[in-house]
């Protein structure tokens, strides 16, 4: 079966068993709210103070909430060596990474969409007027998060403690996607809102990059 | 087995004595030959350890990288054994960097650290180098460690440069500081003699190390087939 | 006597090649040099101690694992033009490969999108019927019992219609009728012509389907009846072994 086909049908897998519980993306999210509002008690959120550090502590909070949510992603497919099952198909191993990223960016998608609203009555910060570049800033650098997260997912799964690693070999693995998205976040919530483009060329070259990269030797990382 | 590399005590007490003789060498020429810098003083001596420390553990990772990417495709395992070597070694110089950089900056920038492009870059790398000697550390089948620790290597070079490139711009466009020129853009004559000898014999150093290195890993190579052969008798 | 349908060559079904193979983790060797075939049609028994390499050869012929030395060729294949022969590849191995949060049904319909089968949620609910689940396709995997779940993953690896077989203790868990629906397809695929190495301990079934009975110990072949050792004996070694292992492990 053909590599997108396959990777479709994965997704559709992933989707399926996290629509019949919602356990992951109901915890997830409940873990990124319990840091947003953590953070409020580390300085005091008045307007100029939350524009300021709100979009750094925005990605921050998804940075560490889908550190946590991706490291399932491969452990699971241990408990009854599905995996096995998976790599016995007749399909291209990369689709398999492929179907899980796919899932990953959607399920990550999802507790952006439900975070965002929440953060903008907590700080108090207009998102509407830039709904569409917003969009546009989040799922570029959602798409290096969940490229990386996934593969480092699949990393960490051949490890010991694999709970602590997967958080301790992304964030600085994500460092520029951090950096370049928090600029651009808030450069677009700044009065007036501007869309720093050096920042877009980072993120884009990041998520090309390693979307690259694990198409070449990501199929190395399911291997037995 | 022994004999190709060592033959015996004697030789490897004279490659140890000729290495010090050469880094203490450097260390001479650093202290005493260079001329002393007219802006900062003689702490801007650090500068002949840190800046080739920096530029060899560079060199280090790159070759990792290499050797990473070689040991993928063609399953050699001794490139993983080069990959292993070159990221530990690496590491080393790494750490060297980062710790005589705030020697230095204290007395020259009035701060320990600074959240420049280069050592905030330096300091996620060296993070990552980190991160792949610990993930070694904890895959325990020697086969699934080379692969996966190859493909970790490769996607942390290729962050290197989205980090520091993601660094520059952002300490550019914030405003900082006043700091110090680059002391290497444009080095005099006598500083530039002292600095690529100094370049050099780092170089041999961290060359020596890597293959000690590479050495015990085929050591503990040749114990494991061993004891899988007395298993089997 | 061979089957009477004649076969084209391509799809014959897929005979395994060891040459010099070897799987080793770490300084444990699972697999010590083993050069071996098995011929297509063959059905070949693997019996032998716990440890003793049989399902590190199993794993081999699914092409799931790497040899660490050597080489492993099914069908026509070592692996790098996978998807063909993959398609044609059935295992049941130690764990079921189904996933516990998923319903049966779902389970069956997205491995046949994955084996590319026509109509997948069709062949799925097929598949159900004759394991015995069909009244319980609906149901999570997750509240299955053992049995059940055995019954499922030998359902998933019949799936495709695959000619090349590896089973690995496909018994173990079923129950009375499960076994009979596990010996009467072995029955089927013995007749249809399909490859089957399955690993056992000794059922009666094994005794009149089997056409090669191979012993494994501390990760070799110790003896074959394929290269002169006599089948019925080694099965009954197999079995011997076995209840050994187990009326020991009651005294424990």
């Amino acid at each position: 079966m053909n590599a997108p086909r396959a990777a479709l049908a994965i997704l559709g897998k992933e989707l399926r068993a996290e629509f019949r519980s919602f356990e992951l993306l109901t915890s997830t999210l409940v873990f990124v709210l319990i840091v947003v509002f953590v953070f409020s008690f580390a300085f005091d959120p008045s307007a100029a103070e939350s524009r300021r550090f709100g979009p750094g502590l925005l990605w921050i909070a998804l940075l560490f909430a889908g550190s946590l949510m991706l490291q399932p992603c491969f452990s699971r497919e241990r408990v009854n060596d599905t995996l096995g099952g998976l790599r016995l198909a007749p399909i291209a191993p990369v689709a398999i990474l492929a179907g899980k990223i796919l899932a990953n960016f959607l399920f990550l998608t999802l507790v952006e969409a439900a975070l965002l609203p929440i953060f903008g009555v907590l700080y108090n910060i207009p998102l509407v007027p830039v709904a569409g570049q917003l969009a546009l800033i989040m799922l570029m650098g959602t798409v290096g998060v969940a490229t990386i997260g996934t593969v480092f997912s699949a990393i960490a799964s051949h490890a010991r403690m694999r709970e602590l690693l997967l958080p301790l070999l992304l964030l600085p693995a994500l460092a520029p996607v951090l950096l370049a998205s928090t600029e651009l976040t808030a450069g677009i919530l700044a009065d007036p809102p501007e869309l720093r483009t050096a920042w877009l060329v980072i993120v884009g070259a990041f998520d090309i990059m390693f979307l690259t990269a694990t198409w070449l030797f990501g199929e190395y990382l399911l291997e037995e | 087995m022994t004999g190709k590399y060592e033959g015996g005590a004697f030789m490897q007490a004279v490659r140890s004595f000729a290495l010090s003789a050469i880094v203490f060498s450097a260390a001479y020429a650093a202290l005493a030959i260079a001329p002393t810098e007219l802006k900062q003083g003689d702490i801007q001596r650090i500068f002949y350890f840190h800046v080739p420390s920096g530029m060899n553990a560079l060199l280090a990772f790159t070759v990792a990288c290499g050797a990473s990417i070689y040991f993928l495709i063609k399953r050699n395992v001794k490139a993983d054994w080069l990959a292993a070597s070159c990221m530990e070694v690496g590491v080393a110089f790494g750490s060297v960097v980062l710790i005589t950089g705030p020697i230095w900056g204290k007395p020259v920038w009035g701060v320990y650290w600074k959240w420049d492009a280069r050592l905030t870059s330096t300091f996620v790398l060296l993070v990552l180098g980190l991160c792949y000697l610990l993930l070694r550390g904890l895959i325990e089948d020697p086969e699934r460690r080379s692969v996966v620790s190859a493909v970790f290597c490769i996607f942390a070079f290729l962050d290197a440069p989205l980090v520091y490139f993601s660094n520059r711009i952002f300490r550019t466009l914030h405003p900082k500081p006043v700091i110090l020129g680059d002391s290497d853009s444009g080095l005099a004559p006598p500083i530039a003699r002292v600095f690529l000898y100094c370049f050099i014999v780092l170089a041999i150093l961290m060359i020596a190390l890597i293959w000690e290195r590479y050495r015990l890993e085929e050591l503990r190579h040749e114990v494991a087939e061993l004891r899988a052969e007395s298993d089997s008798a | 006597m061979p089957a009477a349908n004649p076969i084209s060559e391509s799809s014959k079904a897929p005979g395994i090649i060891f040459e010099n193979a070897e799987k080793r983790f770490g300084s444990l060797v699972a697999l010590r040099r083993l050069s071996l075939e098995i011929a297509s049609g063959e059905f070949v028994v693997l019996v032998g101690p716990n440890g003793s390499g049989k399902t590190t050869l199993l794993r081999l012929s699914a092409l799931l694992s790497r040899p660490t030395g050597g080489k492993v060729t099914v069908g026509n294949s070592d692996g790098a033009a996978q998807a063909d022969v993959k398609s044609k590849i059935g295992m049941v191995g130690h764990a079921t490969m189904v996933y516990d949060e998923l319903t049966a049904e779902e389970n069956l319909t997205f491995f046949a999108r994955l084996y590319n089968l026509s109509d997948p949620r069709r062949r799925a609910t097929e598949a159900l019927e004759p394991a015995g689940l069909a009244d319980r396709a609906g149901d999570l995997v997750r509240t299955f019992s053992r049995g059940m779940r055995q019954r499922l993953a030998i359902a998933r690896a019949l799936l495709a219609g695959p000619t090349l077989l590896l089973l690995d203790e496909p018994a173990a868990g079923l129950d009375r009728d499960g076994a009979a629906w596990l010996a009467g397809t072995l029955v089927r695929l013995r007749s249809a012509g399909a490859t089957v190495l399955m690993s056992s301990h000794g059922q009666s079934e094994s005794l009149t389907l089997a056409t090669r009975a191979i012993e494994m110990r501390g990760g070799t072949v110790v003896a074959d009846s394929g290269a002169g050792g006599d089948l019925g004996s080694i099965i009954e070694r197999g079995a011997g072994a076995h209840s050994s292992e187990s009326s020991t492990a009651g005294q424990r």
